[in-house]
Formats: structure tokens, sequence, C-alpha cells
């Protein structure tokens, strides 16, 4: 019988290991999955880099990860922000390394290395600072930056509701880095409001198919 | 604001935004980048259909919502609460951006820090020592819409123009720039050169281009 399944977000997250990637989904707060960082912090794992659009808001979640000190690099696209306080002091200080990506790039990075691409060319960015040192090439007349997959140890994921298989689906627009990350990384961690019956998803809307994701846990009382 | 002494006036930034959104058609499907161009969705003239799409993963968004009707799971780009109007879809951050780079979406309308004459955008990063840079899905909406409108201020505080020979801040994209939006007059990025048109009332042709710092150019007279 598979059983994906899991009693805690502890025990989700066990292995973790030191110098892990870890893809974090969300957008700002939307689709930060709360518990699992929270369980992440209390695990201990650290030298990780992170994979995220945004850089932590406020001092909860992601930002209370990398108050921790646990993140030695960040990936992300948009990390200043009104409150990304915790952020801007550990990078002033020197204390955080930044690799800035445009958020489409970002996207599509961790797409690629979900659907087996090695990397692939695209308009975005091209004569830009980031792009710099990277290959170009001219498509259709159009010129084109090398951009490479990015693959992850572990992701973390919030979504609405789970089955035992995995099957998700997911609430507004808190969807958005999840079913990319879900395919990138060896091992996708979801949290859930609510776990179904196997059947009770109309296999017509599920959003990502079980495949991709290997454990779940169901969270009650989400907070930020 | 008006300078008395050359008897011009700026347009408000409501008044701009009401400029842009009057060149946005029927049946659009338009990115608003996040500060001043948020003003556009709320200017866009009645009785068109136009759908809102915003890099977060949704289509057909709507206004904000009544107080005490915000719902954390349902934000625009710049992380403020919308709603969503009839019609409208959600969908997965690569399929967003597939969006634009795909060439799917017909307009955006960005901020800026500098314009070149050729089309180059400026608007993500001021490398000033100490600035956090911070990209977002900029550089993506500049290469990706159809037609790429930027709204800003004509000129810095300090006066000096935004339209510029060439960019100093970092690039946000090459050539990307249709067209140019500011407090001062509408001006169209052309092969042959900046087209400056719909000048605010007051504002002579000569003192436009004294301001601006390069050389512009009349709209043809239509025959």
């Amino acid at each position: 019988m598979i059983d994906k399944i899991v009693a805690s977000a502890a025990a989700a997250l066990q292995d973790v290991p030191d110098g892990a990637t870890v893809m974090i989904g969300g957008f700002g707060t939307a689709g930060m999955p709360s518990h699992l960082i929270d369980a992440l912090i209390a695990q201990g794992a650290r030298d990780l880099t992170i994979v995220n659009n945004n850089a932590g808001n406020g001092e909860t979640g992601l930002a209370a990860l990398l108050k921790a000190r646990r993140v030695r690099k960040i990936v992300c696209s948009f990390p200043r922000q009104t409150d990304s306080q915790v952020f801007d002091a550990l990078y002033r200080a020197g204390d955080i390394e930044l690799e800035l990506v445009p958020q489409g790039n970002l996207a599509e990075r961790i797409r690629a290395a979900g659907a087996g691409i090695g990397g692939f060319f695209t308009p975005t960015g091209y004569g830009t600072p980031l792009a710099e040192g990277k290959e170009t090439r001219v498509f259709h007349g159009k010129p084109m930056v090398f951009e490479t997959a990015l693959h992850a140890d572990f992701a973390l994921i919030k979504a609405r509701a789970a089955d035992r298989w995995g099957n998700l689906v997911y609430r507004k627009t808190a969807r958005n880095f999840g079913p990319a990350m879900a395919m990138a990384a060896t091992c996708s961690v979801v949290q859930v409001d609510e776990v179904v019956e196997l059947g009770a998803l109309d296999p017509e809307i599920i959003v990502t198919p079980g495949i991709f994701v290997q454990r779940v846990v169901r969270v009650t009382g989400d907070r930020r | 604001m008006s300078d008395t002494k050359s008897g011009w006036t700026r347009l408000t930034r409501q008044q701009l935004a009401a400029r842009v959104a009057a060149d946005i058609p029927d049946g659009a499907v338009v990115n608003l980048g996040i500060g001043l161009p948020t003003l556009v969705g709320n200017a866009l003239p009645a009785g068109r259909e136009i759908v809102l799409h915003s890099e977060n993963g949704v289509l057909g968004m709507g206004p904000a919502p009544a107080p005490g009707d915000e719902d954390e799971d349902l934000i625009n780009a710049g992380k403020q609460p919308v709603t969503t109007l009839p019609g409208a879809a959600f969908f997965h951050h690569a399929d967003s951006f597939a969006m634009m780079r795909g060439g799917h979406l017909d307009y955006c309308v960005l901020g800026g820090f500098q314009v070149s004459r050729t089309g180059d955008l400026a608007n993500w990063h001021t490398g000033a020592p100490g600035a956090i840079p911070a990209v977002g899905g900029a550089m993506d909406l500049a290469i990706g819409a159809r037609h790429v409108f930027v709204m800003m201020e004509h000129l810095t505080r300090d006066g000096q123009s935004k339209i510029v020979d060439r960019c100093t801040y970092p690039l946000t994209g090459i050539g990307c720039v249709e067209r140019v939006y500011t407090d001062l007059a509408t001006l169209d990025i052309t092969a042959d050169g900046v087209v400056a048109r719909d000048l605010v009332d007051g504002l002579a042709f000569d003192e436009l281009e004294r301001l601006t710092g390069l050389p512009l150019r009349r709209p043809e007279i239509a025959g």
C-alpha cells in the first residue's frame, strides 16, 4: 500500500542533512509552508542553500530560518522588501550569499530540473548584469542566455489538500512555485490543511500528481 | 504640480494612469508592474473587457477586496490582497512566466529609472553601494510582453531626464520599450528616434527637448 502521509513535520524532515539544497514554496507569505519551516529550524540542519522567490518576510517562517543562521546561500528573485530586515542585515554583514535570478528564469530552472532538462536558452536577462559570463546564442533573430536546471534535495511546499498517494490541489495564488518545486526535488514534503480519502480528489482537477510528492503532513491552524 | 515660471502643468499620477489606460484596447491581456503602474488598473475605461495578469499565478485579477474580505492566499505581484473576476484562472509560476516569455501577453506597463533613446530599460537596481538588488519579474516582463510601456516621471528630483542617450543604471532589457508615458508627454521609441507627442498644456516642444536633453521628433501630421 502506498501511504505518503507522515505523522508530523518533524518526522517528515528528520533526514535533512547539513549542506542540503532546500526549495521552499511561496510568494511572500502566500503558499509559504510555515509549519515545515518551523520544523526545519527545530531539526537543526545548517549550511543550507535555500531556493525561494523572496528572502523572508518579518521575523517568522523563512526569515526565522535565516535569523537562526542556518542558511549559507539563498537563490531568489526578490530579496529586498519592506519587511526583509533579517535578510538585509545578514547580506550587509556578508553573512549570506545571494544568487539573484530573474523570476521567470528561476521558475523555469526549477521546472527544467523536474523535467530532466539540463538547461535552456531564454531571452530573459540578455545583455543585463544577471547574464554576465553566461553562454549566449541567437534563435530566430533573438539573442538568448543559457540557464541551467536547478535541483534540490528537498522541497517544502504548502497545498490545500492531498490524498495518501500525494496528489495535490492548491488554493488560489498560494499555488505559485509549488508544482515546479515538487518536480525538482529528490524528496518533496508537503504541508496540507486537509487529507482526503483516495479517490476523493477529481482526477480532472489534481494539479500536482502524486508521483512528484514523497511526504505529506497535515497541519492544523496554519499561522504566518 | 505646475512650473509657474514656464507655465506648464505636470500630469498628476492619476492623470498619467488614465493616459496609459486609454491606450489599452478592449480584449487585451495586460500585466501591470508594481508601484506606479498599479494605478492603471483603477483607471481602465468602462466598457472594455481587459484581462489583468499577475505574475504570481492569476489571470482575471479584480480590484482590492472590501476591508475584512482579504484572503492571504489571493494577492498580486506587490503582495497586496486582490480579488478575482468571473473567468479568472490560477496557474503555477512556470506557466505564468511562459505566458510572458512565450509572447502570449499583449501589454505590460512597467515603472522605470531610465529608458534610453533605443528603448533599453533600467528599472531594477540603482547599482548604488549598499543597495540590495532585487529583480523579481521585471526582466521577464521587459522582453516578454508584445507591447512594453513604461510609465514614469520625466525628470528625477534634481531635474535630470530619465529619458537618456544610454542608461547608466544596470539594464533590465535591451531595446524592449515601445512607448514611455511621463508626466510631461508620451514618447514613442522608434527606429528613427524618439517621437514626442501629447505634451502637457503649456509645454512647448523645444522646452521638452531641452528638459530631455536629447533630440526629439514631432509626430508626422496625418495627411
